[in-house]
């Protein structure tokens, strides 16, 4: 059964509307203070990694995280991957709380966790583990203030963090969401619009650029039941700022796929004309949305169960570090990459999540001459929506994407020379 | 305007043609105006907006930037006392002049680009051709030397150093994807043939040739032989082209002077301009 164009089951999932004669809730957040040390576990969370400590010396897995070993005080503690597994041992409903966000939330579940690698952890607990004791496997998380938490899991089956009506905060789940795909053109933006769909978003307002240049593919997402083709031209700022003013205190998430790639070296390309398209569109498109959509999206970000929560970059692990043969790319997605470190910053105190995607080579003509693995479109989309219905800020999508981010960790100076002198 | 005031020269041809009195013609047009007591101004130009489309040519090479604006201040912080703004384009934006020196067979005239062209080419005459009919039904019409030769037969031979502007009503399309029409073999956009272009400018000596259409050449004319032909003959013999014009149905035929001045561009190929037309009151 269709009703106004979407079936009855769509219908059922949108939340409630709001009391318009209603004050909209001002966003409140967990306690954000971290140690400098502490921040290893954000840092880690953010990749969607759990990782603690290890002792080099002795071995001693060390939480929470600190400067010296607790075994044996060496100081040479290194952040190391951890699998989680672990028994809950006791739980407890916290039902008074003296912070704000919390107290907004009552009641709270969190348990006491010993992990198998020898150390207590107090978690959240996912309301799908069992009473205790049981087996768990401790997840990190990123909460609202983007800082870092540990939830406990069961240890079989896996629940998404969203499940737990508590825990969807963590998340950017895109059912029943708002969302805007900036650019629907370019196969990215259409494989997202795509994917945004088949996962229960309510509504996808779909961006289109230079109308009278028909782009393969893009005729067919009208079909889409919640896609609506809107203009926006992120060159343009009369458009950017026409397109918030009519839907910006409606969009829930902004996902910027609007990208411009032109495959030239500095040395390969005459002038400045087409590097500065690339910037126009990569980093000055970003700079617009952010000044027009940040604002509305900030005070919207405790507006009940279909509130505005993130922001999404699609950038390029040629971000990273330059890669030659598109080296004017590089530099404006390197770019949009610290622009979109600044508003993080900016969103963050509101609880609006940035989450930057930063996929390899992919299967599209300016990657034309790129060896493969190359990432398909539909596998970066399917990247995105994990990403927004799990709780991480960076994803490096793609066996490339993976083996630059670990090279990059690993020596940053290294991977420059490697990419200069032999190419990926 | 300072340049009436000096003494007159004889205009030859375009490239010896740095004279800086109108052409006789059009010094007669103007008292015509005169003693029939004035004349109405047409504006042919559209307006300059960040919505209106520029040319179109595959992705690999260069592109002109559309027109695009942004706020310097607007009575605010960043200026309170004033609104202004940068704006940016490409020399081949909105309503435009093409120069002889924006194509490869005009690059080594003399008085080839926008600051050094004469400026008594600034007014000419202009003879309107309406193709409108042709236009509607065929998106790919083009206008040929016997569509030229039939105008002549009612209105009089086209005299030299006049402008031709092949009226299509194309500029009433204000959706700009039917302006542009472009589907996946190119662009549909009426304009001159070949042939029609060599006997403009070989057995007529116009000053240039105007479209309403984003070029001066046809939408299929990259398949013509020469390639963009209009661009090819016209800049090649120090001849000018016009674009997207519009208001072309409010001029006469024959009788109205077109005000054409390009921005004074170190070495531009053509440049957006306001772009009017000056026509006898009846």
């Amino acid at each position: 059964m269709v009703f106004w164009g979407k079936t009855v089951s769509q219908v059922a999932k949108r939340p409630k509307r709001k009391n318009p004669i209603e004050r909209t809730q001002l966003p409140t957040l967990p306690p954000a203070t971290r140690s400098r040390v502490a921040l290893g576990l954000t840092a880690a969370a953010a990749r969607g990694r759990f990782e603690l400590q290890v002792c080099r010396d002795c071995g001693a897995v060390q939480y929470p995280p600190r400067e010296v070993c607790r075994a044996c005080l060496s100081q040479r503690l290194l952040w190391r991957r951890q699998d989680g597994a672990g028994a809950l041992i006791s739980d407890t409903i916290l039902r008074v709380a003296q912070e704000l966000f919390f107290r907004e939330r009552l009641p709270w579940r969190i348990g006491n966790v010993r992990l198998d690698s020898d150390v207590n952890v107090i978690a959240y607990v996912h309301d799908s583990v069992g009473a205790p004791p049981c087996r768990i496997r401790i997840e990190a998380a990123l909460d609202r203030a983007g800082q870092a938490v540990l939830v406990a899991m069961p240890e079989r089956g896996r629940p998404a963090l969203s499940d737990d009506p508590k825990l969807r905060e963590m998340t950017c789940d895109p059912r029943g969401r708002k969302i805007l795909v900036t650019d629907g053109k370019s196969a990215i933006g259409q494989a997202s619009a795509r994917a945004l769909a088949a996962v229960g978003s309510d509504l996808i307002w779909i961006g289109i650029a230079e109308p009278w240049k028909k782009a393969a593919g893009f005729d067919g997402l009208r079909e889409l039941p919640q896609a609506k083709v809107v203009p926006l031209d992120v060159t343009d700022s009369s458009s950017v700022r026409e397109l918030a003013g009519e839907i910006g205190g409606k969009v829930d998430i902004v996902v910027n796929t609007n990208d411009c790639h032109r495959a030239f070296s500095l040395a390969a390309r005459r002038g400045v004309e087409t590097a500065q398209l690339e910037m126009d569109i990569n980093y000055f498109g970003l700079l617009r949305l952010a000044q027009e959509f940040a604002p509305a999206l900030k005070a919207r970000a405790a507006d009940g169960a279909a509130n505005a929560i993130a922001w999404v970059n699609v950038l390029s692990i040629f971000a990273l570090a330059n890669y030659p043969p598109h080296g004017t790319y590089s530099a404006s997605k390197a770019a949009a990459w610290s622009l979109s470190q600044n508003l993080r910053a900016d969103l963050q105190p509101a609880g609006v999540r940035v989450i930057n995607l930063f996929p390899g080579p992919i299967d599209d003509e300016w990657d034309q001459l790129e060896m493969p693995p190359k990432l398909s479109p539909a596998a970066l989309a399917a990247a995105l929506v994990g990403a927004l219905k799990g709780s991480v800020e960076d994803v490096y999508p793609g066996d490339v994407a993976q083996d630059w981010l670990a090279r990059n960790l690993e020596s940053p100076k290294t991977l420059e020379r490697e990419l200069g002198e032999t190419g990926r | 305007m300072k340049t009436a005031k000096k003494k007159s020269a004889p205009r030859t041809s375009a490239a010896k043609a740095n004279v800086r009195t109108p052409a006789p013609h059009a010094r007669a047009v103007l008292s015509d105006l005169l003693v029939s007591g004035g004349a109405r101004l047409v504006d042919l130009t559209q307006t300059l907006s960040p919505d209106f489309p520029t040319i179109v040519l595959p992705p690999e090479f260069g592109q002109c930037r559309p027109f695009r604006m942004e706020e310097i201040s607007r009575y605010d912080e960043r200026g309170p006392g004033w609104y202004w703004n940068n704006v940016s384009f490409g020399e081949h934006s909105g309503t435009h002049f093409d120069a002889p020196i924006h194509w490869i067979s005009g690059r080594d005239l003399p008085y080839n680009s926008v600051d050094t062209l004469p400026t008594a080419h600034f007014i000419a005459p202009a003879c309107v051709i309406d193709c409108g009919a042709q236009a509607k039904a065929d998106a790919d019409f083009l206008l040929t030397t016997a569509l030229i030769k039939r105008w002549e037969e009612r209105h009089g031979r086209i005299p030299a150093g006049a402008w031709v502007l092949m009226r299509t009503d194309w500029s009433k399309r204000n959706d700009p994807i039917a302006y542009q029409n472009l589907d996946d073999t190119g662009q549909h956009t009426p304009g001159p043939d070949p042939d029609c272009v060599r006997f403009l400018v070989n057995e007529r000596d116009v000053l240039g040739f105007g479209t309403e259409t984003i070029g001066t050449d046809a939408g299929q004319a990259a398949h013509f032989a020469p390639p963009y032909p209009c661009h090819y003959y016209m800049h090649g013999a120090g001849k000018y082209g016009l674009q997207c014009l519009c208001n072309l149905d409010l001029l006469p035929a024959t009788g109205a002077l077109i005000v054409a001045a390009p921005l004074k561009i170190l070495q531009g190929s053509g440049s957006p301009l306001r772009v009017f037309a000056i026509v006898p009151a009846k």
